[in-house]
């Protein structure tokens, strides 16, 4: 039974002379505990596809089709009273840049303290507590007196730390985590990423890690979304998608790796770039760059096949998955 | 080995003892402070690089890795002029060129070229790409006519793909891939030897950062060009370095060919450093945990620069600063427990 069901989420953005959508046909589930990575390149829709799931898309862009199933409740049709019961509280969010996403004129204290009388209802002296039960769990040296630093105080390690930290506060089902080591450098991203991975593990907690790092949606995650111009392409165990990708642009993300290649060899590189929302190719939006392509993929946009565990969004596949 | 064949060779580029501090900017008033009864001027400084020496050699990639803050970009500004190093000096081609004043550097300045990060900030928004091409051959050869500078273009753009069609629009109309080409063909007008690159390929998407890397590879075996490289992505280096050096709080603790610094990492630091990456395989070396973090270099720790997070650190490194001594490989450590032989 999955935590959180999304179906055919579509998003959009109204423009001067029509509409853009950023995503569209979003829909995968999550069980309790499960680790889920997005992965897709800039542009992709990843973080709007995760901004959605907690309405977080800002004006003008809104959510024009879909369900955010969670528990039953439907959070896209929520009143914003109701909604408040799940985002920050059921589903909490970590962000990419700590020090964007903490308040950098109130102490750290303050910020978690202030969290946990409105979801959970606390005095300020047991929401105290439990906020300095949380730095430790994260691993803050001496939290009893860290927990009244401001954020310019701590390096860009702990800050991350303490945006963990809160996010943890009200003991969530689901975080959402938006690149939360892009930010970071390689030897603290290890840490966070082992820490974010352990706590996880023992609270049962499901994660949904957004990021175009593929090194860390393999040592991270259970299952993996690859996202293309707003859409998925691919979905399957983490472990198949890295060593048997079946859509040709994952396989060709994934060979373009400079550990895929012998030292000093060409690297595989996948020709062209990315469309702009704007204008997507017709059929597949994939085809201009794709070494697969037929007259098929250049007309209809292509239905997910699916196999064990597993789908994808490609007429190649799909033939040969038929002979 | 690596000497040997290397001694032969002349030195393109030397770089000796380099310092680079720079001053925080306190006012008179602010830095006179009272210390045991007397009025003193405390002034504070970031130490951005503290001894750094290194030998480039015709056609080496040498990598300079680290993290944010270890002075890797520093050395790069340092080496083309755009920063006056405090103390120390950068050899060209036997020609000592950090002290000559700007008229006489200007020569050696068009044989070294720059790469910088962020190709949409890095290109003029108000030239069209013809004009950002045309201006470094223009202004390093005043004389040049104008059918001599169109060839000359033309030629750089056929050789790293730039489309003959761009030559009338703006950098906005490009995406960072297409831009990032665009700077790349800027610094090979002027048919540069060495290329400093400061993380050309990080504000790139992955698909595209192996386009670009694989342009600097042609680049490199068609004009016979010497790059350093800086970076913070060992997986890169892996692949494009032939020599790398790795910085800690603006030293180098370790410097070796690409293939011996990631079969045998000496320093504790490279050791941690190449235990954090994010590999696709699982069966990856369990992560080395560091203790603490880096400190600022404001203040630098006393002896080995990296002894407040080491956990070899003794009473010696506490005290003394380890230099870089050759290992019989050729590979060299600044490290006391890899001399004293207590590190594995």
């Amino acid at each position: 039974m999955p935590i959180l069901e999304i179906k055919n989420l579509e998003v959009r953005f109204p423009m001067r002379g029509g509409e853009l959508i950023a995503i569209r046909d979003i829909s995968f589930s999550i069980d309790r505990g499960e680790r889920l990575g997005i992965v897709g390149e800039s542009g992709a829709g990843k973080s709007v596809a995760a901004f959605a799931i907690l309405r977080l898309i800002g004006r003008p862009g809104y959510i024009s089709g879909g369900q955010i199933l969670f528990e039953g409740n439907d959070l896209a049709r929520l009143s914003p009273e109701q909604l408040r019961q799940f985002r920050g509280n059921q589903i909490t969010m970590i962000f990419q840049d700590p020090m964007m996403t903490l308040n950098p004129v109130l102490t750290i204290g303050t910020q978690m303290i202030e969290c946990l009388q409105t979801h959970r209802g606390m005095g300020r002296k047991q929401a105290r507590k439990v906020a300095v039960e949380k730095l430790r769990r994260v691993a803050i040296p001496s939290p009893e007196a860290r927990i009244d630093q401001y954020p310019h105080e701590l390096s860009g390690g702990m800050r991350q730390r303490v945006v963990i930290a809160i996010a943890l506060l009200t003991d969530p089902a689901i975080i959402i985590a938006d690149e939360p080591t892009t930010a970071l450098d390689v030897t603290i991203q290890a840490e966070i990423m082992e820490l974010l991975l352990a706590l996880c593990e023992t609270h049962q907690v499901a994660l949904i890690l957004i990021t175009h790092d593929l090194g860390v949606v393999s040592e991270i995650t259970q299952r993996a979304i690859v996202m293309y111009a707003g859409r998925i392409v691919e979905e399957g165990p983490t472990r198949d998608i890295i060593e048997r990708a079946r859509h040709p642009y994952t396989h060709g993300l994934i060979d373009a790796l400079p550990e895929r290649t012998h030292p000093g060899q060409r690297l595989n590189q996948i020709p062209g770039s990315m469309p702009s929302l704007v204008d997507i190719p017709p059929g597949c939006a994939f085809h201009p760059r794709c070494e697969h392509v037929t007259d098929l993929c250049q007309t209809r946009v292509p239905g997910y096949t699916l196999l064990d565990h597993a789908r994808v969004a490609c007429h190649w596949v799909a033939a040969q998955e038929q002979s | 080995m690596e000497s040997s064949n290397r001694d032969r060779k002349a030195k393109l580029l030397e770089i000796r003892d380099l310092y680079k501090a720079f001053p925080l900017s306190n006012s008179l008033l602010e830095q006179l402070q009272f210390k045991h009864g007397r009025l003193v001027r405390n002034r504070e400084s970031v130490h951005a690089i503290n001894g750094v020496s290194l030998d480039m050699y015709p056609g080496d990639a040498l990598c300079v890795v680290g993290e944010s803050g270890c002075g890797k970009s520093t050395v790069a500004r340092v080496v083309t002029g755009l920063l006056q190093p405090t103390s120390g000096s950068i050899v060209f081609d036997n020609q000592r060129i950090d002290h000559l004043p700007p008229k006489k550097q200007l020569p050696y300045r068009r044989r070294m070229q720059m790469i910088f990060q962020n190709p949409y900030a890095s290109l003029n928004p108000r030239m069209t790409v013809r004009q950002t091409l045309e201006e470094p051959v223009r202004f390093h050869n005043p004389g040049i006519g104008n059918g001599e500078l169109k060839q000359k273009v033309e030629e750089v753009m056929a050789s790293v793909g730039v489309d003959p069609g761009w030559s009338n629009r703006f950098p906005h109309e490009f995406s960072g891939g297409q831009r990032q080409r665009i700077s790349i063909a800027r610094a090979l007008t002027v048919d540069p030897e060495l290329i400093v690159a400061d993380e050309p390929i990080s504000a790139l998407d992955v698909s595209i950062q192996a386009q670009v890397l694989n342009l600097l590879m042609e680049a490199r075996e068609q004009r016979s060009l010497t790059y350093l490289f800086i970076t913070h992505d060992l997986a890169v280096v892996e692949h494009f370095g032939s020599r790398v050096a790795v910085m800690y709080l603006g030293a180098i603790c370790e410097l070796a060919d690409t293939a011996t610094l990631f079969d045998t990492p000496r320093h504790p630091y490279t050791q941690a450093l190449l235990s954090a990456i994010p590999r696709l395989n699982r069966d990856r070396p369990p992560h080395i945990k560091l203790k603490g973090e880096i400190p600022t270099p404001i203040n630098l720790p006393t002896g080995c620069l990296f002894q407040t997070r080491c956990l070899y650190a003794d009473e010696r490194c506490r005290q003394e600063r380890p230099a870089l001594k050759e290992l019989n490989d050729g590979a060299r450590v600044a490290c006391h427990g890899v001399e004293e032989d207590r590190i594995e």
